[in-house]
Order: C-alpha cells, then sequence, then structure tokens
C-alpha cells in the first residue's frame, strides 16, 4: 500500500483517529481493516490508557491509605487528604441524602477524570511518535499506520460510558428511595397534576414527555460537555503544533488555560454527578 | 461538492459564532453580579467563587458541544 500523502490535513486526521481493534472474517483486526466491522470495534488506546490511569489512581491512594499515620503526616498523606477532605465537604453540602457510596464515587470521578484531562497535557506528537517507533522496530509496520490517542476523554466513548453510570446510577436511586412505582409517579404525575383521575390520566403522556427529556438531558449534557471541551482542546494544541516556530509562545498560553480547564472540567463532573443523585434519591418536588 | 465544502464551512461559524455569543453574555451577567455580591458582603466572597466555577462549567456546557461538533465537521468529516 502506497504511503499516504504527508499533508497537514492528513497529520491531524491521523492524530485524531483512535487505535481500532475488531474481528472481522480474517481474524483479529486493526486500524484500517476495521472499516466495515460496524459496532464491536474497540478503541484499545482509549481502553488502555483509561484502564491503566484508574489503576495509577488505585494504586497511589491506597499506598497512601496503608502508610495513614495520626501522627504529623508525610507530603503524600498531606496531598491525599486534602482531594479527600476537599470532595468531603463538597458532598456534604451538596448531597442531601443517605448513602455510603456517594463520596467514594464523587473522588472517583473528580480524580480518575482529573488524570485522564491530565494527559492533555503531554506534547500531542510526543508518545504517539514513540509509538510508531515501537511498531517500526518491533512489528515492522509503518509509523503512519500507527494511531494512538493518549486523552481517552476525547473519545466520545468513555465520556458517554462514564454518563451512562452516573445514569444507570440516577435510577437505580430513584427507584431504591422510592420504590418503582413512586418512581413511575413522579415521571408521569409532574409537573401537571390535577385532583380530577379523568384530566391527570389525560395528562400522563405530556408530563412523561417533559419528564423524559429532563431526565434524558442529564447524561446526554454530562458526556457531551466533557467530550467537546476535551476534543476542541486537543484540536488546538495539534492545529498550534503545525504552524512552526511560532508555535511555542501560543502554545504556553493555550496550556496555561487549558490546565483551569481540565480541573474544572472534572470539578463540573463530580459536582453535578452529586447534585444529580441528590436529586434523584430525595424526596420528589 | 464545492457547494457541500462552502456549505460545511459557513456551518462550522455558524456552529462556533452563535455559542460564543450566548457564552459571552451569561459570562457577563454572572461576573457582574459576583463581583457585585463580592462588593456588598466580601466574606461570602470564597463559598461565592466555588459556585460561581460550577455555573461556569455549565453555561460553557451547550457552547463547548457545539465547538465539539463543528471541529468534528471540520476534521474529520
Amino acid at each position: 500500500m502506497a504511503a499516504e500523502e504527508l499533508t497537514l490535513q492528513s497529520h491531524i486526521q491521523h492524530h485524531l483517529t483512535n487505535a481500532k481493534m475488531c474481528s472481522t472474517e480474517n481474524g483479529i483486526a486493526f486500524n484500517k481493516a476495521c472499516s466495515e466491522a460496524g459496532f464491536w470495534t474497540w478503541h484499545i488506546d482509549t481502553l488502555a490508557w483509561s484502564i491503566g490511569l484508574g489503576i495509577l489512581f488505585l494504586m497511589i491512594f491506597r499506598s497512601a491509605a496503608k502508610k495513614a499515620d495520626t501522627g504529623v503526616p508525610g507530603k503524600l498523606q498531606c496531598f491525599i487528604e486534602m482531594i479527600v477532605e476537599f470532595v468531603g465537604n463538597n458532598v456534604r453540602d451538596t448531597f442531601h441524602g443517605k448513602s455510603k457510596l456517594i463520596a467514594p464515587l464523587a473522588l472517583t470521578i473528580f480524580v480518575w477524570v482529573f488524570l485522564m484531562n491530565l494527559m492533555d497535557l503531554i506534547p500531542v506528537d510526543f508518545l504517539p511518535a514513540f509509538a510508531g517507533f515501537v511498531g517500526e522496530q518491533a512489528f515492522g509496520v509503518d509509523s503512519h499506520d500507527v494511531y494512538m490517542k493518549i486523552v481517552p476523554t476525547t473519545d466520545i466513548n468513555m465520556t458517554a460510558a462514564l454518563a451512562i453510570g452516573v445514569f444507570l446510577l440516577m435510577i437505580g436511586y430513584g427507584i431504591r428511595m422510592k420504590g418503582i412505582v413512586g418512581f413511575i409517579k413522579e415521571l408521569t404525575l409532574h409537573p401537571f397534576s390535577s385532583s380530577n383521575m379523568v384530566v391527570q390520566v389525560l395528562l400522563i403522556p405530556f408530563n412523561l414527555l417533559l419528564e423524559t427529556i429532563a431526565l434524558v438531558a442529564k447524561p446526554f449534557s454530562l458526556a457531551l460537555r466533557l467530550f467537546g471541551n476535551l476534543y476542541a482542546g486537543e484540536l488546538i494544541f495539534i492545529l498550534i503544533g503545525a504552524i512552526g516556530l511560532a508555535q511555542l509562545p501560543l502554545h504556553f498560553v493555550w496550556a496555561v488555560f487549558h490546565i483551569l480547564v481540565i480541573v474544572l472540567q472534572a470539578f463540573v463532573f463530580m459536582m453535578l454527578t452529586i447534585v444529580y443523585l441528590s436529586m434523584a434519591s430525595s424526596e420528589s418536588h | 461538492m464545492e457547494l457541500m465544502l462552502g456549505l460545511k464551512y459557513i456551518a462550522v461559524a455558524l456552529l462556533i459564532g452563535f455559542g460564543a455569543i450566548g457564552t459571552a453574555v451569561g459570562f457577563g451577567n454572572m461576573g457582574g453580579k459576583f463581583l457585585e455580591a463580592c462588593a456588598r458582603q466580601p466574606e461570602l466572597a470564597p463559598s461565592l467563587q466555588v459556585k460561581m466555577f460550577i455555573l461556569a462549567g455549565l453555561i460553557d456546557a451547550v457552547a463547548m458541544i457545539g465547538v465539539g461538533i463543528a471541529m468534528v465537521l471540520l476534521f474529520v468529516l
């Protein structure tokens, strides 16, 4: 296969493509051979980086917890305590129900999303070029055919997975607190209710439509907000990198702004998770 | 073909432009009220600042969704 022409467009497209793996009739296939494989195509770079960062988070926090000491704390313990206290305060102020799951969930979401977003500050070409080098030396693959995106949250699949998890928890908490009947009642009898039975039954489809839209908009907006912010950020990094030497001051400015964005997006994701779960598990309006 | 390309660029411009207008007006209003509140009651400034950042994340959301879709449209489709 002839090497594809090295244009700006193809360079940008190369950096915006995930590494795919699928099973076709010739066995396991990767990347370009996956274009007809349909739904069950795995983005192995997203999976590997997100699981790797999750394991890193667990290892660091577990080691700090095991060495936790009531005497003078060391630096790692202090740092971990700051994060846990921050998340704990937010949960205490915002969550108005009773649950032992919410604080660890909020901590996991905050730190995991922050770590995944943090990968965006590593220069875009760095690790993918290394992966291409490894591909050439170890597997004899042309380095232009090696695709890797190191920021899992720029993949809509990752953010949608997180949002679907939160959505299932919302429904689960709603059913646990109110029972299935109560949950369905809340979907069909709000916001318009009336004391007349017939009018009430006629209003049910209307209520159902409004409440369903409000319910489904939550995970949708969670997923797309995080994806949009991170994808646009990464794309601007790639574009700035493509303009030659003048990229250095621009990179610095954008990177400093991006430091704010990654913390803010992780924080907003966590706060919205807590708020939605609080709304789902409290008594109805 | 050029018609499709031209329309694509116009679509990207509209997506990003309108998002920017809404976001700017929203942030301007919210920032103004925040500064006013801090001037009236300085002791509330830290707690109001946290709430302001949460609101910033929410106001940015739909504009960022628009920018994300515009980027995908421009570079991937």
